[in-house]
This record gives C-alpha cells, sequence and structure tokens, in this order.
C-alpha cells in the first residue's frame, strides 16, 4: 500500500510510472506500441502492484508473458485499442435436489477459491456457490449448498470480533435446518478457530467442518478442490456432530484427515499436509468416496440435541512462549499491562527459569491466572515430577496437562469472558468440552518419522505416496 | 491406403515446398550449466532413475490471467490422470512436488540468459516477470512452468539474410516422463527445475532443411558461450509447421536436429490432406453441424467376434459402441503421412483424452476386411441406420473412457470439415508425428504471485554484455580461413567453434600465428582420436598446449612431435591435470628437436648394419623393422613418410649388392 494517501495512484501506477502514461495519453488495459531506447515493445498494459516500485510499467506482450520497461526508457506510446480483463470463474447455478443435506459454507477469506488481485499482486478468494460449482462441479454430488460471506480476512486478522460473528451465524444456520456447516479459512490460524468455535458453539447437532487451502486454488493442482469435496461431504454425510478440521492427509492428492478442532495445529508453513491431530489418533479418514472412521467415541449426529452458544470472550489474555535467559521484568510488564489471564508455554513438563518466580508471585498478588502448557506440544505437563514444578504450582500456576498452547490461549480467553474468580476460571479450563485436554495419551498418538532411517525409508518407498 | 499427397521425401524440391505454402519456426530449448536449478538449491544436471518416495496428483484447469480457460488445460481434465512423481532425495527438495514456495530466481542463469540474449540482439525487457505457464498433462506438479521473458525482437543472420527471433524466455525444465499407460502416468523428477531457455524464432523458414540448419546455428550460438550443457536431452526443439491454408502445428520436443527435416516433411504432407479431405467433405455438403450422430451400443452385435482385439475386450467385460460419421465413407482413408491414414487422427485422440491406450483401440468401415465379419458390419450398419456414404467408427472400453472416446471422435470429424486443428504434435521415430494435446495459447499465462518482479539494472546489462563471445560466425570463418599452412579442415571448424578451446585457438591464430590446418589437426582431429583411446583430453590445459606450441614455434621441438608429446603426458600424468610447468619439465629431460640430416643418417647406417646381420623372409618385413628400430629413437623429431622414403631409398642401394636373402617360395 502506498505510504502517501495524498500521492496520485491509477491501479497501481505512480511517480515516474504514472506520468509517463499520462504523459502519452495511454493508461491501463491500453493496447500500445512502445518506443524505447532499448528497442520497440507491443502490449497490453497491466495494473501494477502497489508494493513494486515506481519506475517501470507492466505490459502483457501477444505470448501472454509480462514484461516490465522502465519508464525514463520510454520515447514513445501509440494506443491501438484497449482490452479489459475479465477475472471471473466460469459461474454456474448450483443444482439444488430435494433430499440431499444442505449444508452451508461460510466464508471468512483465505485461500479456498481465489482470484487474482492485480494491486496486492495476491490472489483473493471468489466464493458464491456458483463460482464453487463452476471450478469443483462435484460439490453437487454431495448437497445442496448456500454459501455466505461473512468476512474476507486473512487468518491472521481473524480475532474475536470475526469468533463471535462466526459463532451465531453457525448457530443460526444450524436453527434454521443445516444438515452440515462448512467454514472456508486461512490456514493458518485455523486451529485457533476450530478450537474456539468448539468453545463457543458446543453440542451441536450436525458437523461444523473447518476447510481452507494451502496452494491457492488458481493453480492446477492446488490441494483446494480435493478439500472442499471432503469437507463438505463431512457436514453433508458424516455423523460427526463436532467442529472438525477437514484437510489433507499426506501430500498427495488422495484423501483427507478429519482433526478434532482442539487436538488440531498447522506443523509445516507451506505442506499440503500441514494439520496434524498432536497427541491423539485424527478422528476419520476420507475420500470422495469413503469415509473410514478411526475413532467409536465422537458425539454422533442428533438433529433434536440443543446447542449451548456461548460467545463470551475476554482480549486480555496473552500467550508467552519461554525461552532460557528470560527475565521477569516480560512477566511483570504483562502483569502491569493489564493482562488478566496468561498461558505460558514452558520448557521440557512445564517449567521456567527461577527469576520468573518473582514475577509469578506478582501474578498471583494481583489475582492474574497463570495457565503452564508445554513447548514440546505433545505429552503432558508434569508439575510434580521436580520440586520446582510444585514450587510453581505453589504460586498459583496450574497446569493443563496436554492441552496445546494456542488451545489453551483460546480457552482462557473464553474463561476469563465468563469470569474474573480464580476458581472458576480453573474449573471451566480443566472441565474437558472437547478432547482439549485428554486423560490417555495413546501409544500412536506421537508420530514422527525421520528420513533416511532404513524402515522409514522403506515404508516411503513401499507405501507409494 | 492411397497415395501421399506430397513427392516422396528425397525428391521434394524447395520450388515444392513454395508450391504448398510451408512456413516453420522453431522454438529451441536449451539447458544452462548453473550449479543449482532455477528456484531452489538443488543441485543442476544430476541424473537418476532410482527413486525413494512417490507422490500423487492431480491436475485441475484454472482461470487464465484474462479470465479465460485454455483449451489444452481443459483437454487435459477430461482424462482424469493419476499423475504420480517420483522423488530422489539428492535431486529434488519440497519445492519441486510444490510443498514450498519458490525461492528468489538463480542470478547465475539469468546472467547466462542475458549473455545469449545479447548474442541474439534482442530488446531487453527492464524487469522480469515471473509468469506461470500451465501444463496440465503433470510434467510438473505444480501444474505450471515458471518462466520469465528477458528480451523481444532480436535476430540472426543466415545465408545473406535475417531469422527474426521473437524472444528468449527463462524457464524451469519439466519431468522426465516414465510411463502412460490408461489413466496412470508416471514422471521422474530429477529433470525438474534444471534451468532453461527457450529461443522463439519467427516462421522464417520456409524449407526443411534451412529450418534444421537455423536450428543449428542456434545450438551453435548457445554452446560458443561455453556456459550451456550438452548431451541427450540438453538440447531440445518444438517445430512449428503450417502450409497455405493449414494452422500452425508444434511438434514438440524433438531431441536430435537431423530428425528435423523428414518430421517437417510430413507434417507439411498431412495438412495438405487435411485440407483435402475438408475440400471433399464440404463438396458432399458435410459441415460442422452435419456431425452429431449420437454413438450407440453395439456390444450384443460383436459379442461372438473371433477378431482379437474387440475379443479380448469383451472377455474383460468392455463394452463396444460405435460412431456414426455422416457423409465420411472412404475418408478414413485417406493417407495423410508416410505409412499413416486419416484414421490414425481418431485413434490418437481415443489414446490421449479417453486414455484407451491399449492399440488397436478403434476400428471402422473403411476397413472393414481387417477386423469383423461383415454380417457384423451389416447389423451394425442396420443398428446405427447408416448409408453407403457414412463411415463408422467402433471403441471398445469402460462407459466412463467411451463416452470420452465418442465424443472426442465426433469433436474431430467436426474439426475435419474445417481445417487442421491447433495441434501439438509428438515426433515420432519413424518421421511421422501423432497427437499430443490441443495447442496452447496466450490463455495459459498466469502471472506468479509467490515472485516479485526483478529489475535488470543497465549495470548487469553491461556486465552480461562484456561476458558475450564473439559471434560463433566469425569464429567459423576465422578457423576456416586462417594461416598460410592453410584453414582447418570443416569438420574441425564445427567443432572446434563451439569447443571450450574456440578461445584458445584464435589466441594461437593471432599471437602464435599458428594456422587453421594445425590447431584443427591437433585441437580437432587428434584430440578426438585420443578420447576414443578413452583419454581425458579435457585434463591437458590450454597453458600446456601454449607451452607446447611455443616449444614448436622456437624450433625446440618438431611439428611431429607434438602428438607423440599429448599423447605420452596425458598417460604419464593420469588422472592429473596437465600444467604447462609440466610440458616444460618433460621438453628439458628428452630432446624433441627436428633431427638433423646428419643424425637421421647416422642412425640409418646403425640400423642398416644390423639388419645384415638378420634373415627377413621378405623386404616388405626387413623395412618395417627399420621402421620401428628407427622410429624408437626418432619419434616425434622427424615426420614420418620422410623417414619411409629415405629408408625405401637406402634398401634399394644397397639391393644392387648381393642379395642374402632366400628366394621367395
Amino acid at each position: 500500500m502506498s505510504n502517501n494517501a495524498a500521492e496520485k495512484t491509477n491501479n497501481g501506477y505512480r511517480g515516474p510510472g504514472l506520468a509517463v502514461l499520462d504523459k502519452h495519453g495511454v493508461g491501463v488495459w491500453s493496447d500500445v506500441e512502445v518506443k524505447t531506447t532499448g528497442g520497440k515493445f507491443r502490449g497490453i498494459i497491466l495494473p501494477r502492484s502497489e508494493t513494486s516500485d515506481d519506475k517501470h510499467i507492466v505490459l502483457k506482450i501477444c505470448s501472454g508473458y509480462n514484461i516490465g520497461l522502465a519508464a525514463e526508457t520510454i520515447e514513445l506510446m501509440t494506443e491501438h485499442g484497449s482490452r479489459k480483463a475479465n477475472y471471473q470463474i466460469a459461474e454456474q447455478e448450483f443444482p439444488i435436489e430435494p433430499g440431499k443435506p444442505n449444508v452451508v459454507l461460510f466464508g471468512t477469506g483465505g485461500t479456498i477459491a481465489s482470484r487474482l488481485d492485480y494491486r496486492s499482486g495476491a490472489v483473493i478468494p471468489a466464493f458464491s456457490p456458483g463460482e464453487l460449482y463452476g471450478s469443483v462441479p462435484e460439490l453437487a454430488d454431495y448437497c445442496n449448498l448456500r454459501t455466505e460471506e461473512l468476512f474476507s480476512v486473512f487468518s491472521e486478522n481473524m480475532g474475536p470480533e470475526q469468533y463471535v460473528e462466526l459463532a451465531k451465524n453457525i448457530a443460526q444456520a444450524i436453527e434454521y435446518g443445516a444438515d452440515g456447516i462448512v467454514v472456508g479459512h486461512g490456514t493458518d490460524t485455523m486451529h485457533h478457530t476450530a478450537a474456539i468455535l468448539t468453545f463457543m458453539v458446543q453440542n451441536p447437532p450436525v458437523p461444523i467442518v473447518l476447510v481452507g487451502s494451502q496452494r491457492s486454488s488458481d493453480r492446477p493442482s492446488s490441494d483446494a478442490a480435493l478439500n472442499l469435496i471432503c469437507a463438505i461431504k463431512t457436514a453433508a454425510e458424516s455423523d460427526i456432530a463436532e467442529v472438525v478440521v477437514c484437510m489433507f492427509g499426506p501430500t498427495s492428492d488422495q484423501y483427507c484427515l478429519i482433526h478434532r478442532g482442539t487436538r488440531v495445529r498447522k506443523m509445516h508453513s507451506s505442506y499440503r499436509s500441514t494439520f496434524r491431530t498432536l497427541g491423539d489418533v485424527p478422528l476419520a479418514m476420507i475420500d470422495p468416496k469413503s469415509i473410514t472412521m478411526f475413532r467409536e467415541e465422537y458425539r454422533k449426529r442428533d438433529p433434536k440435541r440443543q446447542m449451548i452458544i456461548n460467545t463470551n470472550y475476554s482480549d486480555e489474555v496473552t500467550l508467552l512462549y519461554y525461552y532460557p535467559g528470560m527475565k521477569p521484568d516480560v512477566l511483570e510488564a504483562m502483569i502491569e499491562t493489564g493482562y488478566r489471564g496468561i498461558v505460558i508455554a514452558g520448557t521440557g513438563l512445564g517449567h521456567v527459569n527461577k527469576p520468573t518466580y518473582r514475577a509469578l508471585k506478582l501474578a498471583q498478588e494481583r489475582g492474574v491466572h497463570v495457565y503452564m502448557t508445554v513447548q514440546t506440544l505433545w505429552g503432558f505437563a508434569g508439575m510434580y515430577v521436580y520440586e520446582t514444578g510444585r514450587e510453581m504450582m505453589k504460586l498459583g500456576v496450574v497446569p493443563l496437562a496436554n492441552m496445546l498452547p494456542e488451545v489453551a490461549f483460546m480457552k482462557l480467553s473464553w474463561a476469563l469472558g465468563q469470569s474474573d474468580d480464580l476458581e472458576e476460571v480453573k474449573s471451566i479450563m480443566l472441565k474437558t468440552i472437547g478432547d482439549e485436554i485428554t486423560l490417555r495419551e495413546p501409544y500412536n498418538g506421537y508420530l514422527l518419522y525421520q528420513g533416511a532411517v532404513p524402515e522409514v525409508q522403506e515404508f516411503l518407498k513401499s507405501i507409494k505416496r | 491406403m492411397d497415395a501421399l499427397p506430397l513427392k516422396p521425401f528425397q525428391e521434394m524440391t524447395s520450388e515444392d515446398y513454395a508450391e504448398i505454402g510451408l512456413m516453420c519456426g522453431l522454438e529451441v530449448h536449451q539447458q544452462l550449466l548453473t550449479d543449482t536449478k532455477l528456484f531452489c538449491r538443488c543441485p543442476a544436471g544430476h541424473y537418476s532413475s532410482d527413486y525413494d518416495a512417490e507422490v500423487l496428483r492431480h491436475m485441475r484447469p484454472t482461470l487464465s490471467e484474462m479470465g479465460e480457460y485454455d483449451g489444452t488445460a481443459l483437454m487435459e481434465k477430461k482424462t482424469r490422470k493419476n499423475i504420480t512423481y517420483r522423488i530422489h532425495h539428492a535431486t529434488v527438495c519440497t519445492y519441486e512436488f510444490d510443498d514450498t514456495p519458490p525461492f528468489l530466481i538463480n542470478d547465475q542463469a539469468v546472467d547466462i540468459a542475458l549473455e545469449l540474449s545479447h548474442l541474439l540482439r534482442l530488446n531487453l525487457v527492464n524487469e522480469l516477470h515471473i509468469a506461470r505457464k500451465q501444463y496440465l498433462d503433470g510434467s510438473i506438479p505444480t501444474g505450471f512452468q515458471r518462466t520469465t521473458i528477458l528480451g523481444v525482437d532480436g535476430w540472426i543472420p543466415f545465408k545473406e539474410r535475417r531469422i527474426d527471433i521473437r524472444q528468449l524466455g527463462l524457464e524451469e525444465d519439466s519431468c522426465r516422463e516414465v510411463s502412460d499407460h490408461g489413466h496412470e502416468r508416471t514422471y521422474l523428477t530429477d529433470r525438474l527445475g534444471m534451468p532453461l531457455i527457450e529461443v522463439v524464432t519467427e516462421p522464417n523458414m520456409f524449407t526443411p532443411q534451412e529450418t534444421a540448419e537455423v536450428c543449428d546455428l542456434i545450438r551453435k550460438i548457445c554452446r560458443s558461450t561455453q556456459k550451456v550443457r550438452r548431451g541427450y536431452g540438453a538440447t531440445r526443439q518444438d517445430v512449428n509447421v503450417s502450409v497455405r491454408g493449414g494452422t500452425r502445428i508444434e511438434i514438440k520436443g524433438v531431441p536430435q536436429i537431423w530428425r528435423i527435416p523428414h518430421l517437417i516433411y510430413n507434417e507439411a504432407s498431412r495438412q495438405v490432406a487435411l485440407l483435402r479431405i475438408k475440400d471433399v467433405l464440404n463438396a458432399r455438403g458435410i459441415t460442422h453441424e452435419s456431425i452429431n450422430t449420437p454413438a450407440m451400443d453395439v456390444t450384443s452385435i460383436v459379442a461372438k467376434t473371433t477378431w482379437a482385439p474387440i475379443k479380448t475386450a469383451l472377455d474383460l467385460g468392455l463394452k463396444v459402441r460405435c460412431v456414426l460419421l455422416s457423409g465420411f465413407a472412404g475418408i478414413l482413408n485417406t493417407t495423410t503421412q508416410e505409412h499413416t491414414t486419416f484414421a490414425k487422427e481418431f485413434s490418437d485422440r481415443v489414446r490421449v483424452i479417453a486414455c484407451l491406450s491399449q492399440l488397436p483401440n478403434i476400428v471402422h468401415s473403411d476397413a472393414a476386411a481387417e477386423s469383423l465379419w461383415p454380417q457384423d458390419w451389416l447389423k451394425i450398419r442396420k443398428r446405427m441406420k447408416a448409408t453407403e456414404n457414412d463411415a463408422l467408427i467402433l471403441v471398445w472400453g469402460n462407459d466412463q473412457d467411451l463416452d470420452t472416446a465418442c465424443e472426442e471422435i465426433l469433436i474431430r470429424a467436426r474439426e475435419a470439415t474445417v481445417g487442421v486443428p491447433s495441434d501439438t504434435r509428438q515426433p515420432l521415430k519413424d518421421g511421422t508425428n501423432g497427437f499430443e494435446r490441443v495447442l496452447p495459447g496466450a490463455d495459459r499465462m498466469y502471472p506468479d504471485t509467490d515472485l516479485p518482479p526483478i529489475e535488470i539494472t543497465a549495470d548487469r546489462v553491461a556486465r552480461t554484455k562484456a561476458l558475450m563471445p564473439e559471434f560463433v560466425w566469425e569464429t567459423e570463418a576465422r578457423f576456416r580461413e586462417w594461416g598460410n599452412g592453410g584453414g582447418m579442415a570443416e569438420e574441425d571448424v564445427q567443432r572446434l567453434c563451439i569447443s571450450p578451446r574456440a578461445i584458445f585457438i584464435t589466441r594461437c591464430m593471432i599471437d602464435l600465428k599458428l594456422s587453421g590446418k594445425l590447431l584443427g589437426t591437433i585441437c580437432g582431429q587428434w584430440m578426438r582420436a585420443l578420447s576414443r583411446k578413452n583419454l581425458d583430453t579435457r585434463r591437458f590445459t590450454d597453458e600446456a598446449l601454449l607451452e607446447i606450441f611455443s616449444a614448436y614455434i622456437a624450433k625446440r621441438m618438431a611439428r611431429e612431435g607434438i602428438p607423440w608429446l599429448i599423447e605420452r603426458m596425458l598417460r604419464i600424468h593420469e588422472p592429473e591435470h596437465i600444467k604447462a610447468s609440466d610440458v616444460a619439465l618433460l621438453l628439458d629431460e628428452i630432446d624433441m628437436k627436428p633431427a638433423t640430416d646428419e643424425q637421421l643418417s647416422a642412425h640409418l647406417d646403425r640400423v642398416l648394419y644390423q639388419v645384415q646381420e638378420e634373415n627377413f623372409p621378405t623386404a616388405e618385413k626387413r623395412v618395417r623393422y627399420m621402421m620401428g628400430e628407427l622410429m624408437e629413437d626418432l619419434v616425434g623429431r622427424v615426420d614420418g613418410m620422410l623417414l619411409l622414403k629415405l629408408v625405401n631409398d637406402r634398401v634399394s642401394q644397397s639391393k644392387s649388392a648381393p642379395s642374402q636373402e632366400p628366394m621367395e617360395t
């Protein structure tokens, strides 16, 4: 974005670039012949990304390639007409068939279906049922689809306002008879949203499925189509009446995994198979033809079940990632700033260093809610194992078993939205709503294969994909 | 099968090609000699068909930047391929199989491409924009090739005229195909992501032969930089062919230049044939609209056939359908290319798009006698309500593939009424070509939102311009003509002008005044001969060669000694590189000076004396023995032919003396 609001821009052009367009009386979408000191060029002038410099103009030449020409080299531009791009996903009416489940898809932004945005140079979502049907016609095999675009934000810009709005809309859609809910979401904070929805929309009678894509749908090998098909199928056909995330299982275009909303985490910045269930096994695997359940205990679909909607939320909660040598002032600053709840991601079984105790004591004095989770992500906080753990508990730190740090953060925000009483909040935090704390960790809930180990290589090669 | 529409290949003249309005263009792909790949840090040029793991992907068409779908993309969508990528840890990282965004473009590759852009006299762009060029065949796991244009509108001289160069692009190489059967296609990923340039010419060539010559010229220009890869697959070309009234057809991925003329001939022939077919159909009143009869299932009619292809299909539980082509009687047997009829156009589409890859995959009524029983054909005709003016095509497979196949047959038939459809075609070994896919257009281009534009600064332009070698045709002319002793043999000119020694040879010509002939003999023929003896001649450094040539000029060694010394040094210093100091040392150690007349005479006397004591079965053997003895002492110091003459002279002188040889029996 331009820093200077007064600066004149035109489709991303400003400064010398804009001046040269104005000088020769041409503009974006003009089909021009350009005479430069480096020879002649011919093409259509395209908009320019606002983050790019102001010294060049962009031309689409007849072979379809784009090139940049330096404004200072341009001697003459002659217009021969114009051709405006009309980037639109082929829209077709989504077929409605009585008897098929009714699914509502809420859009929040993200890269499920997207189109090009010239000015940011990035992709922006495109969404209507018609557009979705135009790009993934298989969706009509599973359901009658209604879509509603609630907001259009990248997932890092999701926050309390959006969580509440989303929860209320989901509740309303379910009350109006939806057989399943799908939420299109950017992947970065999808697991945060999955966690908060678990707490805000309790006891849902139908599936609530979060879905996104790691490769935007403007790429031929995008994971968006399979993710979307599987998410819609989960919402329409599965009997998992929980908040779940449905995303690629392996990096191969084969099947998706359904993860419980409180046990899932994005684990790779770019892999398709980035979402993993931690400390447990996923709920199910799903492909366009079948759903295979991995667990027997889950909340089954029941249209008569009454939901509990609780959208309370406090934004006075923070998450502190402990590091060796941390000084107490960090924590003290948080307390002084007015944060009422602090989730610590401690080392190992849940530890911080001795100097921090001073700050923990301050928290205790001020009635600040302090909870301990583990940086290791897998495993339980075990604060009885060492003396230091017990000392910390004496200072009011409450261990959160195997609750993931991000989930603990979301849950504490939600809990503090309801009460500021230490005991009451503690009871909310420790009472499991959706497996955010599990009693048992199964032996296959922690699997991190290491490459090059012969048996792993054998697996990778023989199992293929 | 009727005759080809053109004269036989060998008899075609440039006038014949002018008459059909042949126009050809080239897209030459050349891998660059870089350390790493174009958009990631994997090593370049490492190949291995071994693999550690496999990844499966599917491709879906997406919109172009201008908001349109590309025809090729839609075609590939119909094929519903499962695409498997084989991955080896040494050659591929997560970028290649699209699980990591691209890293910034390889600067080394950009510099080489700029140098080549200068050589092709292109107008350079000031800012590179990376584009995604869609490839839905799966040859790239992302579904698109990252590519960028460095320059447009250049030219190269060719036989007193100019060949226009439309553009030079820098792009990542694709996967190597392992297999493609039915709906399963497998690729190796080792070559994926290697930097290559694409040089696109305007359609300025008018005969198959000159197209090959221009291709060779472009290849030589590339190689003259010494910064491109060589070897099988490092240079590949697409040949664009059209005739008057026809369509631009791309023959994709021709691996060797010598194959180009025959491939062009057959494509020209195909286009002429297709245009004639169009005229015949139009004369019969057949139009795009008249080809619309729905296909019908005829499985029950042919249930008892003994014709193997259909019988095998029926045994597998597959179905047989018939497509009626109204007014097409006799057309399917029209010869389009050598040993190829029009029917193959249908078979190809069914194979590629419907994935019915077991051949034969169709049979038609124009070749009825070769397949089903006549009574079955009659029943089919009746079922289809076909008249004798119509042609019938049978195709077999599962229902889903048959839907695609029958639709494609109708599409291809409709195209026949219009002329030559826009295809990308695959070169075949016999010089003909087959359908590969619908020709993609500008609509498959899309800006790459993962990478920012890259400014090409004036400094960078100047720096790469300074690295540019001289034009290869100038080198060629010098090699051919240089020196009193005569120029280089043409074979040596062609090989050496693009060899790593080209600059060194020029230096020897100018600084040492050595002739093209001598340099060609030593750096060309002799080095090649040594390579054939499994000696790695690249170990002989330019400086060491210069030391030898200088010794020769200073008359410290005979011309004859040069090859001998090179071979000897390569053998003693195996496997190290040979430096100038190594040469100097050896020259101090042994006498390589040309033998004087006195020295020659003394050696001759000694050997002659020696052989007097011995018996030889023939005079010839005596001479051979003498030569052997003499060369041991004089190797490299005397011209062998001169020595032989001297020996013969001496032997015949002594013949006048009484012979001591036994009588020949």
